[in-house]
Formats: C-alpha cells, sequence, structure tokens
C-alpha cells in the first residue's frame, strides 16, 4: 500500500526540463514534504500524483495500481490548491459537498446522508456554523480549511496540497500546519505536501525531498537531511534561509 | 475637506458635467427624437404603420435570424472563450486576432464575402442553383452575415473573465470525481453567467440592428428580407417618416428592454456578483 515514483521525467511545452527523473518511495500514511525553491518542481510532481498534468515517462504505483494509468477523476486524490479553487458561486456547504453531489447517482450518498457529511466536516476544520456563507466572506486561513474539508468529503486515498499555507501569515501558517498535522495523525491518509519553507516542511513531514531542477536532491527523515546534508545545493539551501 | 487622493471639485464636476452633456447630446436626444418622430401624427398613425404587412414581416425576419444567430453564437462564443483561456496552444495570439475580425472589419466586406461564396457567380453559385438552395437573398445568407457581425461579442465578453479566472476551479472539480459536463455546468458556466448575459444580450442587440452586412446579403425583397433596420430605411427613402420612425422606435424599444433587463437582474442579484468577482 505504499506509494513508489519511479524515474519520472516531464518536459514543459517549451521544452524546459521540470522533472529529470524523480523517484522516491514512502509508505502507505506518510506524511511526505516535497521541499526546493521555485521552478525545482515540486509542484510539478505533485500535479502528476494529482493527474492535473501528464508525466512524460516513468511511473508511479500507489496501493498497488498503476497509479498514473488511473483517471484524475477516479484517483480520489484530495487536492488542496496554493490559492484555494474554492467555488467562489457556491457557499462553504456547497463547496464541501461538492465531490459527493457529483458522483454517478449510483454511488451518490442521499442528501440527508451528504448534509450530515458536511455538518462532521466542517466541525473538523474548526468552522462550524459558518456553512451558508460565501468563500469571499471568510479569512485566508478559513478559506484553506473549507479546501481542506472539501478534499477530505470525497475520503481521499491520498492528499495532496500545493503551498497550502503560503498566501497566509506567519501566526496562521504555524497553527494550521500543526492543526494539519494532527489530523494527519487522526486520519492516516498518505500525504505530500509542497513548500518552500523548510522550517514548515521539517516541522510537518516524516520524510523531507529536497528538491531542485527537477531533480530530488536527498530524500530522508527531517532530523537526518538537517543533521547531514547531502549534497552542496541541499546546504546551501537549508543555511540560506535560515 | 477633499482626501488625499481626490481631485479638486472643480475638476470631478467638469467630468461628470462633459459626460452628461455628451450622453444627452449624442445619445439621448436622437432616442427621444426616434419616438417623438414616430407619434408626431399620433399614437394610432404609429400604431397603423406597424400594422402593415410588410413592416410584420421585418419584425418576424428580425426576430427569427436573432433566435438563430445568437443562440449559436453564445454556444461558439463560449467554446472559443473557453478555448483560449483554459488551454495553451500554439497559434492562440493568431486565433484571439481571428475572433475580432468582424469587429475590425466592415460589415459591408461582411456581407460581401457572402455575396462572393454564395452569390449566383460566386463559388458556390452554380452548384447551390443546381440544388435549389437560396442563401443570398434569403433567411440564410441574412443569418450567416448576421452571424458573422455578431461572432465576437460573446468570446469577447468572455476571454478576460475567464483567463481571469484561470483554470483552478475546474481542476479542484476534476480531482473531486466531477465528469466534462458536470465541470461545466456547475462550475464553469455559473462562475461565467453574468458575462456571458451580458454579452449574450449585447450580441442580441447587434443582431437585431445589424444593417451593413444584412443589407448586402438581402436583395431587399420588400414583405420578404427586408429586416426591420433595412426596413426602416425602404420606408424613410419613401418618404414614409411616421412609419420608418415607428419601425425605428420598436427597435430602439428592443435595446431599451434589453438594457433595463440588465440593469434590473444586476441590482436583483448584486450579492451574488459581487461574491463571484471578490477574490
Amino acid at each position: 500500500m505504499s506509494l513508489v515514483i519511479d524515474s519520472v521525467t516531464k518536459r514543459f511545452r517549451g521544452g524546459a526540463a521540470a522533472l529529470q527523473g524523480v523517484s522516491l518511495t514512502a509508505p502507505q500514511g506518510a506524511f511526505v514534504a516535497l521541499l526546493g525553491p521555485s521552478g525545482s518542481g515540486k509542484t510539478t510532481l505533485l500535479r502528476i500524483l494529482g493527474g492535473l498534468d501528464f508525466a512524460d515517462t516513468g511511473s508511479v504505483r500507489f496501493a498497488d495500481v498503476n497509479w498514473l494509468g488511473v483517471p484524475a477523476r477516479e484517483r480520489r486524490a484530495g487536492f488542496v490548491f496554493q490559492h484555494y479553487a474554492l467555488f467562489r458561486h457556491m457557499t462553504v456547504a456547497k463547496n464541501i459537498a461538492f465531490g459527493l453531489e457529483v458522483r454517478p447517482r449510483r454511488s451518490r450518498p442521499s442528501r440527508a446522508d451528504i448534509a450530515l457529511r458536511v455538518k462532521e466536516l466542517l466541525a473538523l476544520v474548526q468552522l462550524d456554523g459558518l456553512g451558508d456563507r460565501y468563500p469571499s466572506q471568510l479569512s485566508g486561513g478559513q478559506r484553506q480549511r473549507v479546501a481542506l474539508a472539501r478534499a477530505l468529503a470525497i475520503e481521499p486515498r491520498m492528499l495532496l496540497l500545493d503551498e497550502p499555507f503560503g498566501a497566509l501569515d506567519a501566526k496562521v501558517r504555524k497553527e494550521l500546519r500543526i492543526w494539519l498535522r494532527e489530523l494527519h495523525n487522526r486520519m492516516g491518509i498518505t500525504t505530500v505536501f509542497v513548500t518552500h519553507d523548510q522550517e514548515e516542511a521539517f516541522a510537518v513531514a516524516d520524510l523531507v525531498a529536497v528538491m531542485n531542477q527537477g531533480r530530488i536532491e536527498q530524500y530522508g527523515q527531517p532530523e537526518t537531511v538537517k543533521r547531514a546534508p547531502g549534497t552542496a545545493f541541499v546546504q546551501e539551501f537549508l543555511g540560506a534561509a535560515v | 475637506m477633499r482626501g488625499p487622493t481626490e481631485d479638486h471639485p472643480l475638476a470631478r464636476w467638469a467630468l461628470v458635467g462633459v459626460t452628461i452633456v455628451f450622453v444627452v447630446l449624442f445619445l439621448l436626444l436622437p432616442l427621444v427624437t426616434v419616438f417623438s418622430a414616430a407619434l408626431e401624427k399620433g399614437v394610432g398613425a404609429a400604431w397603423e404603420a406597424l400594422g402593415d404587412p410588410d413592416a410584420i414581416s421585418s419584425i418576424k425576419l428580425t426576430v427569427i435570424t436573432a433566435l438563430i444567430a445568437v443562440p449559436l453564437n453564445t454556444v461558439f462564443g463560449v467554446a472559443a472563450a473557453w478555448a483560449v483561456s483554459k488551454y495553451d496552444f500554439r497559434g492562440k495570439s493568431l486565433l484571439t486576432s481571428f475572433i475580432d475580425l468582424p469587429f475590425s472589419v466592415s460589415p459591408v466586406i461582411s456581407g460581401l464575402i457572402y455575396v462572393l461564396i454564395f452569390g449566383l457567380q460566386g463559388w458556390l453559385g452554380p452548384w447551390l442553383r443546381e440544388h435549389d438552395i437560396k442563401i443570398i437573398f434569403a433567411l440564410p445568407g441574412i443569418v450567416l452575415a448576421t452571424m458573422f457581425v455578431t461572432f465576437p461579442f460573446v468570446a469577447r465578453e468572455l476571454i478576460p473573465l475567464m483567463t481571469d479566472q484561470g483554470r483552478d476551479e475546474e481542476e479542484a472539480a476534476m480531482s473531486l470525481g466531477a465528469s466534462g459536463w458536470k465541470t461545466f455546468f456547475r462550475v464553469t458556466l455559473p462562475s461565467i453567467k453574468w458575462g456571458l448575459l451580458y454579452g449574450v444580450l449585447l450580441c442580441n442587440a447587434r443582431a437585431m440592428g445589424e444593417f451593413g452586412a444584412v443589407s448586402v446579403v438581402s436583395g431587399h425583397i420588400r414583405g420578404q428580407t427586408n429586416t426591420m433596420p433595412l426596413h426602416v430605411e425602404v420606408l424613410y427613402n419613401d418618404y414614409q417618416f411616421v412609419a420608418a420612425f415607428a419601425v425605428a422606435s420598436v427597435l430602439a424599444l428592443l435595446a431599451l428592454v434589453t438594457l433595463t433587463l440588465k440593469s434590473f437582474l444586476e441590482w436583483r442579484y448584486a450579492d451574488e456578483i459581487a461574491a463571484v468577482h471578490r477574490h
């Protein structure tokens, strides 16, 4: 039931290499952070895992299926975007219910069940009573929690977070990442988290992959990476950002 | 006291004043003239003019043309805006320029294009004649010319809006398991509906009012291929001023109804519009 990424490559339309052979293995339920400067390919890798981009070569296996062969809408990969990507014209409750309401009639829960599930999720992300608001009436931190609730509603097999706290201020970032880690501990969903903030990566993740120019420079537990940077780039990147 | 970023009151009043004078002189006054000329000999005379079979036929033709051209251009406009704003592909900027083409080409030329293609002496003329298909000097030609002229309205309205909104919401919908159709009807369409409505209203106003392009392909057969704008011209040239302005009033009225409808909807759904546009 582990996640195995093997030699994934990807070129952009213009021909520039986004990923030049990325391999990574993570056990089921792990919390992996992809850490690196902008342009290092971390978001591209995340989007490939979510089915929002195609890989040129290489393979991904997850839970013993050829993950890249599963269409995005069938992957049940909960994707959380940096800028939330909430549906602006829907209330918070409608946003969260979306993934359940668009299911084919056969597998769609009843209206009452969906309402119940939305209520549970609102409680889970500590937004009880805000279901009738529109996203524009919420703060950034609240919006991101709605986005997370929406992703969790589909009972995701994998949670993919693209700089989820990037647009928030330092205090809210810290609170949310602690909360996210606790949530992960409770739910145990394999999570991949993209960030350029090493403090954040080391604080939340079980495993950190430091990326640079479409390659993984070093991959290991936070303590290991911190204590013994594997390459000159990692050393410089960790040093520079302190 | 004025704030640091406010202009001098004089400047403000001057700007407002110039705008009002301009609107009254160049927009409002002509409109009033149209109605007053139509009613010069009383409501009865104007009403009678509208009851003329040729006038009724022109109104019918205009409505039928709009009923065909506007929905088709709505579909094409949404498709074009979708393609341009949500996908990257080679030749995208060229395509965008082509969408604008009808705006930059004189309507007369837009009409002539179809005469050159479908007219008796045109490329397909002999073939069409053999198969007894009439396009020029008939409804199909009028619809084609109208569609050509009104093509950019919906697309132009939607492209900046959809580009601004980006692909995030559609990607989110996809990752949540929504099919392409469900994504379109539940996510894309609701978030563009106000821009779409505005584009459709503009497109409709132009479709009903188009003169130049339609004039070239219509053939001016009274009671058959004269749309309202063409019929107005015919009446005017015949010195039937009351009748000409009566038909013109109906056209102007259609425009006013369109505008009122738009304002009403904006007022009625102000909250929702604000929610969609705020980030």
